[in-house]
């Protein structure tokens, strides 16, 4: 079969189940205006985000409230809030999207093969996931930044050390009761391999969840880039919703400036939501309890 | 011949012990033959067929003094040669549950191409064609090509999975329990599918079952089977009309008879054997109206009774008195301290 055609029937039946549920379909679109405003960040930006601004009068433009000329208001350092947004969206989305990628095919894999082969493998794998569950986030972030210094790609990587975990148990748990079932056992027996099993046998009867737990680890991980961002954390290069407040700290306006505290805030949260919300359409597929009767 | 079984045991190794699940099994398979393997659930049928296939779970010993097919040692050959050479080209399978056998998530068509391709080299047109021709012999539409296993009746669902048995025409189709769960209009449909698919091709067929009469009907040969060993082997005809073994009167009574109805059926009393630690004397001897102090001490071998029947009962000289007190009622009443 066409893999265009199969790819685009796939996609239609993504899009049909979110669609089903209202909230999956707020979040849906949500997420989208977030990512058209992180696609075209360079064209729709009023100005340089990181330049000092004037206003007509040439008075340095510092900390100034929503007003026409600046909608969403200015910085203590008299740069853009509007601008700032619009390109700290594109570091959160791009952070959070492929951590939650890179993190799922992990988990998935883990938890594939874990629950497929048992035995030493197994226990091999899980001791491992109990050994990442026993490691908090943030005290692993900081010793990963001191060490390695404030890069973009280490906080991609402290977020997916951290956040496959879950997954891996779930799909684990998952593959155990799949592997059971005799559709695998008739697979063995036309002489499938156990890697064919794997993937193609197993892993396509779980694939709802395996979406569910994307959506979940992007919105996770934006939330982990965020925490460690306003600490500090996060790349000094790269502009980002978390990393907006954590100048807004640092700056000692935070009692005052009411405008550049609220719009990432109001982003972060409404992002977060949107991919729950996304979430939660997927989990009515994995389990159908949920479903309205 | 096509199948050789000397001896063949399988064994699993537990925390209380070995349990000897099958147990020296001695069975042939000839070309173009149907043979019957019979006996209640957990006597070792589908580990036997398990063990032949190698889909048993780590953890499983098999020894056997020969294992061979088509004369080639089946015993000595690596898992890759196995699932390469004889792996669905000359041995399938139609699995126990065929109806939950099938992927929900393909279409069903696409696992028997999948079938094909993982073992010959053809191209997916080529295999589609063969699919439709499969179909065909099988009695489904080739519409039902492209539907999900979910759009499939039970009966639907048991015809895939033998016409995806039949993919590679191999020489030997095991057919482990092909008409359970299914209701015996649906049953006596399967039934004559794969007697019509026995006339134009000459596969031999190892039917597995514990329906008696299925038994009856389909094979040219039939195993009885009692706690993981082989009680009786006979031509069908001959295990109807002169069964020797007490098993086997018994299995007999427990099925209903047409010229006997408002009869009451006579079951075996007691239950199959703890395999657990092995078991010594005759597996049947606790159950068995005729056992004595033999059958208890040593295990009874397998002895020629005529040609091609043969039974591993201690008292086989005294079968023609067997059979006629088997079908008495009172026979089958005794308790087991008079045993």
């Amino acid at each position: 079969m066409n893999v265009a055609v199969s790819f685009g029937r796939g996609l239609a039946n993504q899009i049909g189940i979110i669609r089903q549920s209202g909230l999956g379909t707020v979040g849906a679109l949500i997420v989208l205006f977030y990512a058209v405003v992180a696609i075209l960040a360079p064209a729709i930006a009023p100005h340089d985000p990181w330049l000092t601004l004037k206003d007509a009068d040439g008075a340095i433009a510092t900390m100034r409230p929503p007003s026409a000329e600046f909608p969403l208001g200015t910085t203590f350092l008299a740069r853009d809030v509007l601008s700032q947004m619009i390109w700290a969206a594109r570091t959160t989305m791009f952070i959070g999207l492929i951590s939650g990628l890179i993190s799922i095919v992990i988990g998935a894999n883990v938890g594939l093969f874990s629950g497929y082969y048992g035995g030493r493998i197994d226990e091999a794998l899980m001791r491992f996931t109990d050994i990442v569950y026993g490691m908090p986030f943030l005290p692993f972030i900081i010793v990963l930044i001191a060490l390695f210094g404030r890069s973009q790609s280490f906080v991609i990587l402290a977020i997916v050390l951290i956040i496959w975990r879950t997954s891996a148990r779930v799909v684990r748990a998952q593959t155990l009761a799949l592997k059971q079932r005799q559709f695998v056992l008739a697979a063995k027996a036309r002489g499938c391999s156990d890697l064919r099993i794997i993937y193609r046998h197993i892993m396509p009867n779980i694939l709802p969840l395996l979406l569910l737990y994307t959506a979940f680890n992007i919105a996770w991980s934006i939330i982990a880039e965020a925490g460690a961002a306003f600490l500090g954390f996060g790349d000094p290069n790269h502009l980002s919703w978390g990393g907006m407040l954590y100048e807004l700290w640092i700056s000692g306006q935070i009692r005052t400036a009411w405008w550049w505290f609220a719009w990432p805030s109001i982003a972060i949260i409404t992002l977060v939501s949107a991919l729950v919300f996304i979430s939660r359409a997927y989990e009515e597929i994995a389990n159908p309890r949920l479903r309205q009767r | 011949m096509l199948l050789e079984l000397d001896n063949l045991s399988v064994s699993y190794a537990t925390r209380a012990g070995p349990i000897h699940a099958v147990e020296d099994v001695k069975l042939t398979i000839g070309e173009d033959e149907v043979v019957g393997l019979a006996g209640e659930s957990g006597c070792g049928k589908t580990t036997l067929i398990k063990s032949l296939l190698r889909l048993l779970p780590k953890g499983a010993r098999v020894t056997a003094d020969r294992l061979a097919f088509k004369g080639q040692d089946l015993l000595a050959m690596k898992d890759a040669d196995f699932r390469r050479r004889i792996m669905w080209n000359e041995i399938s399978l139609v699995p126990q549950s065929a109806q939950a056998s099938l992927n929900p998530v393909y279409r069903v068509g696409d696992q028997v191409i999948e079938a094909i391709q993982e073992h010959t080299e053809t191209t997916t047109a080529n295999a589609r064609a063969r699919v439709e021709e499969l179909f065909d012999l099988v009695g489904l539409e080739p519409r039902l090509i492209t539907a999900y296993p979910h759009e499939f009746s039970g009966g639907m669902r048991q015809r895939a999975m033998i016409a995806m048995a039949l993919a590679l025409d191999p020489a030997l189709v095991v057919m482990d329990e092909p008409t359970t769960g299914l209701d015996v209009l649906v049953q006596e449909r399967i039934i004559r599918k794969i007697r019509e698919l026995r006339e134009r091709s000459r596969n031999s067929i190892l039917l597995i079952t514990h329906d008696i009469s299925v038994i009856a009907e389909m094979s040219d040969r039939i195993a009885i089977m009692y706690g993981g060993q082989i009680m009786e082997v006979a031509p069908a005809i001959a295990l109807f009309e002169e069964p020797v073994h007490p098993y086997t009167l018994g299995l007999k009574n427990a099925f209903p008879s047409i010229k006997q109805i408002g009869k009451p059926l006579i079951s075996i009393p007691g239950s199959p054997p703890n395999l657990l630690g092995g078991v010594t004397g005759c597996p049947f001897a606790a159950r068995c109206p005729f056992a004595v102090e033999e059958c208890r001490r040593e295990r009874p071998a397998l002895r020629e009774i005529a040609p091609g029947h043969v039974a591993a009962c201690h008292r086989s000289g005294e079968a023609v008195h067997m059979r006629n007190q088997a079908s008495e009622k009172e026979t089958w009443q005794f308790s087991k301290s008079v045993a």
